[in-house]
């Protein structure tokens, strides 16, 4: 999948495959060989629909983030109370005293 | 009536009066569950200590002499609400096990103002779906036929006040998640403008399309539920510091001097000739009100299903990343934190959820961002700049809230088709204005042996949620759709 | 440590020619330092909890900062006033529009699995950073962003004995730190030296440290710093293949692993192999670097604007309010001191390392008019009196006024050196103005010479003997007589007059 220039507009191309592979390790989702199969039909066929965007001449719009529009919304800097640590680590799947515990990192 | 089946704001003016008090409708309601929820499904959680609770403080509150605008009004939470103490899913397996440790701003809102926490109720898994039939924790049916979905995301709420198991559902609306159900199951279903209610306890899908509102079996109940839910929230940035218009004080009994735009490009011929005279009988019915009909256009609208479909996505890849099995929730363990991620992660989330994830992933990627994401949310500045043209001529724009009536289970195995419910809501989403379905009348599907509810949708500017109330209130007084057929629980419940 | 890279070169085994040859530079190493400061507020950057070092793990959280289900940021404003504070500290331009966005990746201490950061539209823009070497040059090294985001929490690595990430088994994460506001600052490269690196470093410290936006400490891990090193022929203007090297844990040990890092790299180079892109750990024990891991796997880190948050319009109104309240800075005060005071450069860097002392030192200056003698007894007696007291000077009784006073003193003759170390011990103990003292005790001095040559003539018939001592030859016992002298006349004495007249009447 490649996205190309057009006339200065961006068209996108959905005839190429997702890497569907990819995304799933990006997202930190495994995915079993029938999964990737499926989804990646589903996601081309979703990204065909999507496709219908590319008609849509946006070269002289601004792009939305937030639909209603507010500024500067910040908070004094004061403190709050916290949480009890036991309420906090009650939920953890693993604990170790006071600490959260995970498996071995690796690092990238 | 019995008292379970009586609206939010006659239990609220009966607590608050003093002939009968909260724990009596409280008992009430929580029997009428037990009775018939087995079948319906409504609930994942029913909070039975809690409600009995809290039915006993806003006694002594009445008592105290505090005005309650829901005192002792049964209320159904959706289960991506936090509630303190509470399990809280969001349908997942997830979270199948997880008590929040806080409240979510918008339910204690409701809470200080009387109501009673019924229950935590089914959902579609992070809100994604129309069904409900994307829960990975039990199955939601339609009160009004069991064969059928309550529709989704909020299903729960939807079929819980539908059932009468709640006078108040609380519901989050993605792409419709709200409207939808609520046209499904015979109720008034409200999306207040996008900030007028703090999101904050809100388990996230998509943050700037999420918004927090009621499900109700009238419009005035709607009106006090959101008076009562809505408002700034110094917790929420997002969250609107504008005040909050008396809105339940000011229902209108005609619409008289309103201009009501028609969508040109919503041709309701599309939905077959049933549909269609439905809708044509509605907005005639709008016109016999006093309203002027307009035609407007929505040239963009058609886009709003593909624009949703990467802006929602994207958003919710990010936003579900935290649940990775460190801190809260599953955990299914690996030979190292990145097996242990994808695996608990793999296990946790269901397909719908790990298709959003995915393609909201691959939208934001390196490559692809500007191609799909951006274009997007410039696409999404069209659609809002079409509904801000549209309301230079008219006060309210009518159309359908969904395209059918409430479909049978498993009708929708393709993902797209699915998605294609959400056709008439998600371009109000996108551009962040209040909208309802209110009840317009009944159809009875092909294939089917009841009449199924059908919803009109009615939207306006930003923050003129008291107009869009006030007309839905002067038709729904004058049509009466919703009264024309009851709930089938009957049958269920054995009485 | 202070060594340089040329002194270095001049013996390390990349010398041109041969024996004879005379040792020229043939590389240049180009570098580039990326901090993260964590930023002082009493609050985390999106949540009320503590901003605290240290603490009992897992107790300064809340449901934002360990990202509970349906938790929400929201900005801090004395964070964003921080980063403000220190993009205008270092010159650099403050737009009217920035947004926060969202950096995308896992990682078992952030709790989000997202980092709320700033991509394209960072609080500030440029920049640079004015510092200075040991010999009082002044450098500048241009900034390529300073962005505010939030930090992560912190894991021990366990299960393997040395608390390092590899052959670890398990880690334990603790999010006390998790939200704590941070600033993100990244240089050009353009620092050529491990001595250059750390002149930045330092004022880059001392700058933050000063105009309150850090405590800056690197022990405490609220300075944390990396390094992008690479070398290039002296002469081009290509950049060479560059290493990031990360663990460093002092200046010291930023000094050490620069140095090593170049040395290891020339000798690659010049050994006829190619240096590979990678990150390389400092080992403070072997001192030397070793890479951690090869060629980064490309990042995907799917940036896009947080919807969470709402932009941030800065008015040029709180600029102006934040640029006025900005002090006189490390570099400027430095430039003033050394050449307008004629300080030296420690001098000037003890001062500048010490603001309540700089400021201080600086009433002084203008009251007296003297910074020869301000520095004296600043950096002298007071400083020593300090040490020994273990009060800071500003908060001694010594007042600035009263110190010119004194120096006024020194300077109009009217006492000696000898009173004025007398003078400023009784001051230190609170007795007040030292003119008071010199009126009410009469120390002043005196110079009358006829009072001075009765003195004279009075020791020189009480010591016969060390009168013969020196006439016949042993003219060294005059600094006995003329001690004789200023203790008969109780210091007052004017030890020159003294000295001249002594050896007058020695001689006649
Ligand atoms: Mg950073
Ligand atoms: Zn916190």
């Amino acid at each position: 999948m490649n996205s190309h220039t057009i006339n200065g507009s961006i068209r996108i191309l959905s005839s190429e495959k997702i890497d569907v592979r990819y995304v799933a390790k990006l997202a930190r989702i495994a995915l079993t060989d029938d999964e990737v199969e499926r989804f990646g039909t589903q996601l081309s066929d979703l990204l065909e629909h999507v496709d219908a965007l590319s008609r849509l001449d946006v070269s002289q719009v601004a792009a939305t983030a937030q639909v209603v529009e507010s500024r500067n919304v910040e908070r004094p800097d004061e403190e709050r109370p916290c949480l009890n640590r036991e309420t906090v680590l009650t939920e953890a799947p693993q604990r170790q005293g006071g600490f959260f515990r995970v498996p071995r990192i690796i690092a990238e | 009536m019995e008292l379970f089946e009586r609206s939010a704001a006659e239990i609220a003016r009966d607590v608050q009066g003093g002939t009968v008090s909260a724990a009596d409708v409280t008992e009430a309601v929580l029997r009428h569950v037990h009775a018939v929820d087995g079948e319906i499904g409504a609930y994942l959680t029913v909070l039975d200590d809690v409600a009995r609770a809290a039915a006993t403080r806003v006694d002594e509150r009445i008592k105290a002499g505090e005005k309650l605008p829901l005192a002792g009004v049964p209320l159904s939470v959706k289960d991506n609400m936090c509630l303190t103490g509470t399990r809280t899913t969001a349908g997942s397996k997830i979270l199948e096990q997880w008590v929040a440790p806080y409240t979510a701003t918008a339910v204690a809102r409701m809470l200080d103002a009387g109501a009673i926490p019924i229950g935590k109720s089914n959902m579609d898994e992070f809100a994604m779906g129309s069904s409900c039939e994307n829960s990975a924790l039990g199955v939601t049916k339609n009160p009004y036929d069991l064969t059928r979905v309550p529709g989704g995301s909020t299903g729960g709420s939807a079929a819980a006040v539908a059932a009468f198991e709640a006078a108040i559902g609380m519901g989050s609306d993605t792409g419709g998640s709200i409207r939808e159900p609520g046209a499904f199951c015979n109720l008034v279903g409200f999306k207040p403008t996008y900030g007028r209610v703090s999101r904050y306890g809100l388990i996230a899908f998509a943050s700037s399309l999420d918004q927090i509102g009621p499900l109700t079996r009238t419009v005035e109940d709607a009106a006090l539920a959101y008076e009562a839910m809505s408002g700034w929230d110094p917790m929420d940035s997002t969250s609107i510091d504008r005040e909050v218009e008396p809105v339940s004080s000011h229902l209108r009994g005609d619409l008289s001097g309103l201009k009501i735009g028609i969508v040109k490009e919503f041709d309701t011929r599309a939905l077959g000739d049933e549909i269609d005279e439905l809708y044509d009988k509605a907005y005639h019915d709008l016109e016999a009100l006093g309203a002027e009909l307009i035609d407007v256009s929505l040239p963009t609208a058609d886009y709003g299903l593909a624009t949703y479909y990467l802006i929602a996505p994207a958003e919710c890849s990010s936003n579900l990343a935290r649940f990775d099995g460190v801190r809260y929730g599953l955990r299914v363990e690996g030979a190292d934190v990145h097996d242990m991620y994808e695996k608990t992660r793999a296990a946790g989330f269901g397909p719908e959820v790990k298709r959003r994830i995915l393609i909201g992933t691959y939208a934001l990627s390196s490559g692809y961002y500007d191609a799909y994401y951006v274009r997007a949310q410039k696409a999404r500045t069209l659609i809002a700049d079409d509904f801000r043209k549209a309301f230079a001529q008219c006060d309210l724009i009518a159309c359908p809230a969904a395209s059918s009536p409430a479909f049978q289970f498993n009708a929708k195995s393709d993902p797209y088709s699915m998605y294609l419910m959400d056709y008439y809501t998600i371009p109000m989403s996108l551009a962040g204005l209040p909208a309802l379905s209110v009840p317009c009348g009944w159809i009875t599907p092909p294939g089917g042996d009841r009449p199924m509810p059908m919803g009109l949708q009615l939207t306006s500017p930003l923050f003129t949620e008291k107009l869009l109330l006030g007309a839905a209130h002067a038709y729904e007084r004058a049509t009466q759709h919703a009264s024309k057929h009851k709930p089938a629980f009957d049958a269920v419940s054995g009485r | 440590m202070s060594e340089t890279m040329s002194a270095r070169e001049a013996r390390g085994p990349h010398e041109v020619g041969g024996a004879e040859a005379r040792p020229e530079r043939r590389f240049e190493a180009v570098i580039g330092i990326e901090c993260h400061v964590e930023l002082k507020t009493r609050s985390k950057m999106f949540c009320g909890c503590p901003n605290e070092f240290g603490g009992e793990p897992n107790t300064n959280v809340c449901p934002v900062c360990l990202a509970l289900p349906g938790a929400l940021p929201v900005a801090n404003t004395a964070a964003i006033e921080h980063m403000i504070r220190a993009g205008l500290a270092f010159n650099a331009e403050i737009p009217a529009f920035s947004k926060f966005d969202r950096k995308n990746y896992f990682y078992p201490d952030m709790p989000k699995d997202y980092q709320i950061s700033q991509y394209d539209m960072p609080l500030t823009q440029g920049g640079v950073v004015r510092y200075w070497l040991d010999d009082g040059t002044m450098k500048e090294c241009r900034l390529t962003r300073i962005h505010l985001e939030e930090d992560t929490g912190k894991s021990t690595h366990a299960g393997s004995g040395d608390g390092r990430i590899a052959g670890s088994t398990y880690s334990l994460v603790d999010f006390n730190r998790a939200g704590v506001p941070l600033m993100e600052c990244v240089s050009e490269p353009e620092i050529h030296s491990a001595e250059e690196a750390v002149g930045y470093l330092e004022s880059l410290r001392r700058t933050l440290q000063q105009i309150g936006v850090s405590d800056v400490k690197m022990e405490e891990g609220s300075l944390r710093c990396d390094a992008n090193v690479s070398i290039r022929p002296v002469g081009s203007t290509e950049l060479g293949t560059k290493t990031e090297i990360k663990n460093m844990n002092s200046f010291r040990s930023v000094h050490r692993a620069i140095e090593s890092e170049i040395e290891r790299q020339i000798a690659v180079i010049e050994s006829g192999g190619r240096i590979v892109q990678e990150t390389r750990g400092w080992d403070e024990v072997k001192g030397v670097t070793h890479s951690m891991r090869s060629k980064e796997q490309a990042h995907d880190y799917r940036y896009f604007p947080d919807p969470d948050l709402v932009p941030l319009e800065v008015s040029r109104a709180v600029v102006e309010r934040i640029r006025a309240e900005l002090p006189e800075l490390p570099p400027a005060r430095f430039v003033r001191y050394t050449t307008q005071y004629g300080l030296d450069v420690k001098q000037a860097t003890q001062l500048i390392d010490n603001v309540a002392l700089a400021l201080y030192f600086d009433e002084v200056v203008n009251a007296s008019g003297n910074a020869k003698q301000s520095t004296n007894f600043v950096l002298g007696d007071l400083s020593r009196l300090a040490n020994e007291t273990q009060t800071p000077v500003h908060a001694s009784p010594v007042t600035p006024a009263h110190l010119a006073e004194l120096i006024a003193l020194v300077e109009g003759k009217t006492i000696n050196s000898k009173i004025a170390k007398d003078l400023i011990e009784r001051m230190w103990r609170g007795e007040g103005s030292p003119k008071a003292i010199v009126e009410r005790e009469g120390l002043a001095q005196t110079s009358d010479p006829a009072a001075i040559e009765k003195f004279v003539d009075d020791v020189l018939a009480a010591n016969e003997k060390s009168v013969g001592e020196y006439k016949a030859g042993k003219t060294n016992v005059i600094g006995f007589l003329v001690g004789q002298v200023m203790k008969a006349s109780k210091g007052k004495a004017d030890p020159q007059l003294v000295n001249a007249l002594m050896k007058q009447k020695l001689e006649s």
